[in-house]
């Protein structure tokens, strides 16, 4: 005998998205734009200052960017400049 | 009783198989009444509806209503019902056996001459337990847009909610359409209504969709209202779920309700409050998490990054004692007009308790309880957190008693909650947490960032501090919403 087949109504948004691939990888950052994002934790500056400095000295060129707070997503329109400006980017999210 | 119901407002029939004109009449095998007139019946020239056996009334044509649709259109309450039907409507109607009424309806002098003057009918089957789902999804199931999952007959249904990641961790209640139908006659609003947007992955959420986290939740039907208005409370910009989610601190989303609903769906003001064992606390505070979770996509490990989260997290949800409070409401000082129903949703942690047996004075009272809620985040981090304080009855009775009301209260409160930059700075008490170089007193909280609610059973000199989070533009501000269909 078949066993009873249980409907039940779907609770999520039904979306399934595709597995997110990862990005091609440059091999090399000389010559490139970096962007450092800041997420306005404590002493991220400090982590990123560092990072600023190391590039720099591989030959990439720096852009520095920071969220307005880290408690709430960031803004679209920085996302888009970010996108726009850089090549690769490198978020602090430590305290 | 009048023999013959006149109803000239019946319902017009929507089922184009039902007779627009003539005599019907609706029986069951399982009734005696209708076994009784079943020998009558082949007299009548009516058309002869069966709800249960498409065999009853042997020798008779009968029409096979075993689907209930015609038993739905004609409103049959009772069988036997005979009815007469003139040009699409119903002109009268008699039910269960009365020979009189029978005889002068279908115009057969002799009708039922060896049967009993009268007898009351039986329940129509449409109002049988056993169907009333089928018949509920039958009339209603076209509402629901949600996908339909089937579950496997050999699934264990928990173990199968389980594994889809529908849950908190806890068992949940299959939503299966009957259980979502009967949640959704719980408010007036549309199932297709969108009621927020909801973080963190910003998907419009319909009323459906919460009904359906609902009944996962374990809601009944009449916590509905308070549900959907807590959701849209929770997905305010100013609450700023999103944020509250991705924080390491282990603070969520609780729900303190206002006004006459709470009694009336049995939120719980009183003892225990804050603890198990009434439905609604435990329900629907989890009702709104699940959506986060199912609908936002907000869930443990992945955007949700707590460090240690905390127990209220799987729903935090509680009533302010209105009825027996001495001060004018919380929800009227956010703004609601008195005797409103309404939600506040705010960011917190579960509750810590405060004693203080000895008080009677209201200053040494609320010294303690500032004493207590300097503890909210770090004692030496102002204004650090947001913080809800539930005074229990024999706390607030000192302050009443003493003529306090609940702006004195607080502003006593902030006074004694301004704290010295000397013991607020790094290093102080040997503590290296703390405030960077202070020079001046900083206040605790906020403005708006402490509110104060009065609940909890009538004996215990203790209080409890809900700590919140980030407080403001910069974090999460409570948020209130009139519940309109209260």
């Amino acid at each position: 005998m078949d066993s009873p087949v249980t409907v039940v109504l779907d609770p999520t948004d039904e979306s399934r998205p595709a597995a997110r691939t990862v990005g091609p990888r440059p091999d090399d950052l000389a010559g490139r734009t970096v962007g450092l994002l800041d997420i306005a934790k404590p002493r991220g500056d400090v982590f990123l200052d560092r990072l600023a400095d190391l590039l720099t000295e591989r030959g990439a060129t720096v852009r520095r960017y920071a969220k307005p707070t880290f408690t709430k997503p960031m803004p679209t329109d920085l996302r888009a400049e970010i996108t726009a400006e850089c090549d690769v980017v490198i978020e602090a999210l430590a305290d | 009783m009048p023999p013959v119901t006149t109803t000239a407002t019946a319902a017009a029939s929507t089922s184009p198989e039902v007779p627009a004109d003539g005599l019907v009449v609706v029986v069951k095998q399982d009734c005696p009444t209708c076994r009784l007139v079943a020998p009558v019946l082949g007299d009548l020239g009516a058309t002869v509806y069966t709800q249960d056996d498409p065999a009853f009334p042997p020798g008779v044509a009968v029409r096979d209503d075993t689907d209930l649709d015609a038993s739905v259109a004609l409103g049959i309450d009772v069988v036997p019902t005979l009815l007469r039907r003139e040009g699409g409507r119903e002109t009268a109607r008699a039910e269960g056996w009365d020979r009189a009424t029978w005889r002068e309806l279908s115009g057969v002098a002799d009708l039922g001459a060896d049967l009993p003057e009268w007898k009351p009918g039986c329940g129509s089957r449409t109002h049988d337990p056993a169907v009333a789902d089928a018949m509920l999804v039958r009339a209603r199931g076209h509402e629901l847009a949600a996908r339909r999952v089937e579950l496997a007959g050999l699934e264990d249904e928990a173990e199968a909610l389980y594994d889809r990641g529908w849950t908190d961790g806890l068992p949940v209640v299959a939503p299966t359409p009957p259980r979502v139908l009967r949640m959704l006659a719980g408010t007036t609003r549309a199932p297709d209504e969108v009621v927020a947007v909801v973080p963190p992955n910003l998907v419009p959420a319909t009323v459906e969709k919460v009904a359906i986290n609902a009944v996962l939740a374990g809601c009944r039907p009449e916590y509905l209202p308070v549900v959907l208005a807590a959701v849209e409370a929770a997905c305010a910009e100013e609450f700023n779920a999103h944020g509250l989610l991705a924080t390491t601190w282990g603070a969520g989303p609780a729900v303190l309700v206002h006004g006459p609903i709470a009694r009336r769906i049995g939120v719980n003001a009183g003892g225990n409050a804050l603890g198990q064992g009434t439905r609604a606390n435990s329900t629907i505070g989890r009702a709104v998490q699940l959506v986060i979770r199912n609908v936002g996509g907000g869930r443990p490990g992945e955007v949700d990054r707590a460090t240690l989260g905390q127990p209220g997290k799987v729903g935090l949800c509680f009533a302010e004692d209105e009825e027996h409070s001495p001060w004018e409401p919380l929800s009227v000082e956010r703004g609601v007009p008195a005797g409103a129903s309404a939600v506040t949703v705010f960011a917190s942690e579960g509750p810590r308790g405060v004693v203080d047996q000895i008080s009677r004075t209201p200053e040494s009272l609320a010294r303690s309880l500032a004493v207590a809620l300097r503890g909210v985040g770090h004692p030496k981090l102002a204004p650090g957190f947001d913080a809800v304080l539930v005074l229990s009855p024999e706390h607030v009775a000192v302050f009443d008693e003493a003529g306090w009301d609940r702006a004195r209260f607080t502003t006593t409160l902030a006074e004694l909650l301004l704290l010295p930059p000397e013991e607020l700075a790094r290093g102080a008490d040997g503590i290296e947490e703390g405030m960077p170089e202070p020079t001046r007193p900083h206040p605790k909280f906020r403005r708006e960032g402490l509110m104060v609610a009065v609940a909890g059973g009538g004996a215990g000199k203790f209080s409890a501090v809900l700590g919140g989070w980030v407080g403001g533009p910069g974090g999460s501000s409570p948020v209130t919403r009139i519940i309109e269909e209260a």
